[in-house]
């Protein structure tokens, strides 16, 4: 079983779990991801392996709660385990040669952000990172990311943290500023990714993109995973989750990521129906 | 005894369609012990015995017969155990009629003998009755790694362990059993058929290790350095192909593999089930095969009204089992043959509303002998569907051979091997079922598993 070494805040929706996963912890690198199933019944989720620790034999996964799945997650806590936990899945990300990078995280994309980051960070890389967020009570990974960076930038909607504004702004000014980069590192919600794309190809500069579309087993079985990239078909779980982001029908993998979204909320609705049953019971 | 001269087979029970298209319970019911003996005496037993010659595994069906006859079902069961290690899984899904029933005397001037049906009932009343649990082998200190669950990795884990070996199987998978657990349907493979089989495996000491994607936590190299001294690969052909034809990225359709996966492993068609699933009004499934059968079947189960199979050959021509088509005739599904999709029609949200197809006619046969369809020009028509699923094939996936050095492949991704043993281009590395084959049969899987077994514990012996 898959224990629960820690279980960690960050933000109101967003969390952190160290699980012990001895063989994965092994074999981790940045860019992969796991698929987990909490209990016996649950559902098969993806998450990006957030960090790892070969030694100790755990992965910590960073997970915002969106929907059912997610809040079944939450309510498991540290001591506890979940009852599948595979990986590690997708292929790591590509830093070979890597000088000067921009690393653009949104949201809970920074999670997934983060260790490519520090990976390149420790390779010799110059990092500048830009995180944004919705408003202040949603930062995370502030402290993470400093360490890994040269120059951080924090941008939120609101302006009620760092500076007011889209990633994109932030990334527009470092380009114009003279910034040359060898590539830009693009994860977060769709639109955001594709919105960097739109912006990095103006300036002609080579951006990867951490695409996370609906899956199933992660082992190329399934083929729900599939996008289309540079007009071919690919499956995001044995071919990425990186991709060329200037080559992603990202119009397409918006409409796809919806596929679900009525029996989605209706599984939210139960599930928050059971959580506020529990907080009656606790409370 | 007498013989039984009737020239049809005595007809198995099965579920009424009106009852079954709503449920997922096993629609073929099985024989009773009195139906069974009264097919067994219609078999002559053969002394050429021609329908053993056309099973792809040899079990001397005239001898299990005879014991049925005799009622010694034990003994029927344990001839056939020597050539099979799954016949209540065979049984129900072997294409009999293209294998030993097509061959059978019987045959010639009515209904072959029902030889599937027999092999199944043997099975189940042995599953039924047989009190001796198996017992654990004696061990004999040597380590052998087999990956993949289905069956062909599970008929050479069992093989193997019975020798005497150390064995642990990796499935990738939260489950244990391939195909038979994740492709084909409850309703024609009860899953506690498959679970009472993997229980067995554990009984005589197999290790099964899920949720271990080789290649990835762990490669073919690192199985050895743990202290394996042989592997066999079978880990299936699960790598959905698609048509490439426009449309194929809207909203509602499915490969194959994820319309069955999301019903039968994540089991998406009991009430509360967490992961979700289209319930498609209109349903286009694409291809003849069993796979499409399957998904057709499901769909239908799940509440489609209309469910159309397109395929571009006749209806002679359906690679699917003869059963599995007429029960799917008998549940309604509309089949519309010579028939090919050229394009997938969707709204302005991006769903699926449509299907474009063209017609298609048989043309002159080609270098294989095979009659190629050709489409008629301008014949295209559209039909309303809201949901679409694709079952025009499967390959292997890549991550075995991406993560195997020396191990050679072919063209279409299919893990070479030297002739009957299963041997591959690497040494201690043995392979068979579809991941050697390409998408074929549960009884070829199962029979290379038992090659392999064989093989490998003379390439063991031998090395000393
Ligand atoms: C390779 C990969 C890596 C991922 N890494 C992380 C991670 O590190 N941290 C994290 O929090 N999430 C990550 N995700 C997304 C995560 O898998 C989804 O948030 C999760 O499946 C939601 O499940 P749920 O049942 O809680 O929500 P659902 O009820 O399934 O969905 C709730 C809402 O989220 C949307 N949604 C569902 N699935 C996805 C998805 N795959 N991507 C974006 N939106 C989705 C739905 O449309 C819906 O609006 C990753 C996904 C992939 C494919
Ligand atoms: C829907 C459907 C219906 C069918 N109906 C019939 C029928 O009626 N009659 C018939 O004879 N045949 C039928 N078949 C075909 C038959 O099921 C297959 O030929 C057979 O299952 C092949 O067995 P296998 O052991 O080679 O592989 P599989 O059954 O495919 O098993 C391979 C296993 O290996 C696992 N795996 C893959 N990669 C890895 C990895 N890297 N590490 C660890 N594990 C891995 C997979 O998860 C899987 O569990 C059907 C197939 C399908 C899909
Ligand atoms: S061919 Fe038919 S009749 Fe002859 S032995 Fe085989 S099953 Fe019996
Ligand atoms: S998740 Fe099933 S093929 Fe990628």
């Amino acid at each position: 079983m898959y224990r629960i070494v820690k279980k960690k805040s960050l933000n109101p929706t967003v969390s952190l779990m160290e699980i012990e996963a001895p063989l994965i912890a092994k074999k981790a690198e940045p860019g992969q991801f796991i698929i987990f199933r909490a209990k016996e019944d649950s559902e098969r989720i993806p998450l990006t392996i957030a960090d790892y620790d070969r030694e100790k034999g755990t992965v910590t996964i960073i997970y915002q709660i969106v929907g059912g799945s997610t809040m079944e997650l939450d309510t498991l806590n540290e001591g506890e385990s979940l009852q599948d936990f595979v990986g590690p899945l997708g292929k790591p990300s590509e830093t070979e040669g890597l000088k000067k990078v921009a690393v653009i995280g949104g949201g809970v994309g920074c999670a997934i952000a983060y260790p490519i980051a520090k990976k390149l960070h420790n390779m010799g890389c110059e990092v500048h990172s830009v995180a944004g967020f919705r408003n202040k009570d949603l930062v995370i990974l502030e402290d993470e990311f400093k360490k890994v960076s040269d120059e951080l930038h924090i941008m939120t909607d609101d302006g009620s943290y760092g500076k007011k504004g889209l990633v994109t702004n932030a990334l527009e000014e470092l380009i114009r500023n003279g910034n040359q980069y060898d590539e830009v590192i693009a994860i977060g919600p769709l639109v955001m990714m594709k919105f960097v794309c739109l912006l990095t190809k103006k300036y002609d500069i080579k951006t990867i993109v951490s695409m996370n579309p609906i899956m199933i087993d992660g082992t190329g079985m399934c083929g729900g995973c599939r996008l289309t990239v540079g007009g071919k078909t690919r499956f995001a779980c044995v071919d990425g989750p990186d991709f060329d982001g200037h080559q992603v029908d990202f119009d397409e993998a918006m409409h796809r990521g919806t596929m679900y979204r009525d029996f989605e909320s209706h599984a939210r609705e139960s599930a928050c129906n059971l959580m506020k049953q529990g907080e009656d019971k606790n409370g | 005894m007498a013989k039984n001269m009737d020239p049809k087979k005595c007809p198995m029970p099965v579920q009424e369609p009106e009852i079954r298209k709503n449920n997922f319970d096993e629609v073929a019911l099985g024989y009773t012990y009195e139906m069974a003996l009264k097919e067994a005496q219609r078999c002559l037993n053969c002394k050429n015995k021609p329908c053993r010659s056309a099973c792809p595994v040899s079990i001397d069906i005239p001898s299990f017969i005879e014991r049925i006859v005799n009622e010694d079902m034990e003994g029927a069961y344990e001839i056939i155990s020597q050539s099979s290690s799954l016949p209540a899984v065979c049984g129900r899904v072997c294409p009999q009629e293209r294998q030993c029933e097509s061959r059978c005397v019987r045959g010639i001037k009515g209904e072959s003998v029902g030889i599937g049906r027999l092999e199944r009932f043997v099975a189940d009343y042995h599953r039924e009755h047989s009190k001796n649990a198996p017992k654990k082998p004696e061990s004999n200190g040597h380590k052998v790694a087999i990956i993949g669950s289905g069956p062909s990795g599970l008929t050479a884990a069992g093989d193997l362990a019975k020798m005497g070996y150390k064995v642990t199987v990796y499935e990738a998978l939260h489950l244990a059993g391939g195909v038979l657990v994740y492709g084909i349907p409850e309703f024609r493979l009860p899953k506690i058929i498959v679970q009472k089989e993997i229980d067995n495996l554990k009984n005589i000491g197999v290790d099964i290790e899920t949720n271990m994607v080789i290649g990835k936590v762990l490669t073919v190299d690192e199985l050895f350095d743990m202290g394996n001294e042989a592997i066999y690969i079978g880990t299936g052909a699960g790598l959905p192909r698609f048509m490439n034809i426009p449309g194929e990225s809207l909203k509602g359709v499915y490969s194959a593999n994820e319309y069955l996966t999301r019903i039968n492993l994540m089991k998406a068609y009991k009430d509360g089930a967490k992961t979700p699933i289209s319930h498609g009004k209109n349903v286009a499934v694409v291809g003849g095969g069993n796979v499409a059968m399957d998904a057709a079947r499901c769909a239908k189960r799940m509440g489609a009204e209309n469910v159309y199979i397109v395929y571009r050959r006749g209806m002679n021509e359906l690679p699917a089992r003869k059963e599995e088509v007429e029960h799917a005739q008998e549940e309604d599904i509309i089949f519309r043959t010579l028939t090919n999709p050229v394009e997938i029609l969707g709204d302005e949200s991006g769903m699926v509303n449509g299907i474009r197809c063209i017609e298609m006619e048989l043309g002159e046969p080609d270098a294989s002998g095979r009659r190629s369809p050709v489409e008629k020009p301008g014949s295209e028509f559209s039909i309303e569907v809201d949901t679409v699923i694709m079952a025009i094939g499967t390959s292997p996936n890549p991550l075995i051979r991406s993560t195997t050095p020396g191990l050679d492949t072919n063209k279409k991704g299919c893990i070479v091997t030297d002739g009957e043993n299963g041997l591959t281009s690497r040494e201690g590395v043995y392979a068979g079922g579809d991941a050697v084959t390409g998408a074929a049969t549960v009884i070829l899987a199962m029979g290379a598993g038992k090659a392999a077994a064989k093989a490998i514990d003379e390439y063991i012996k031998n090395k000393g």
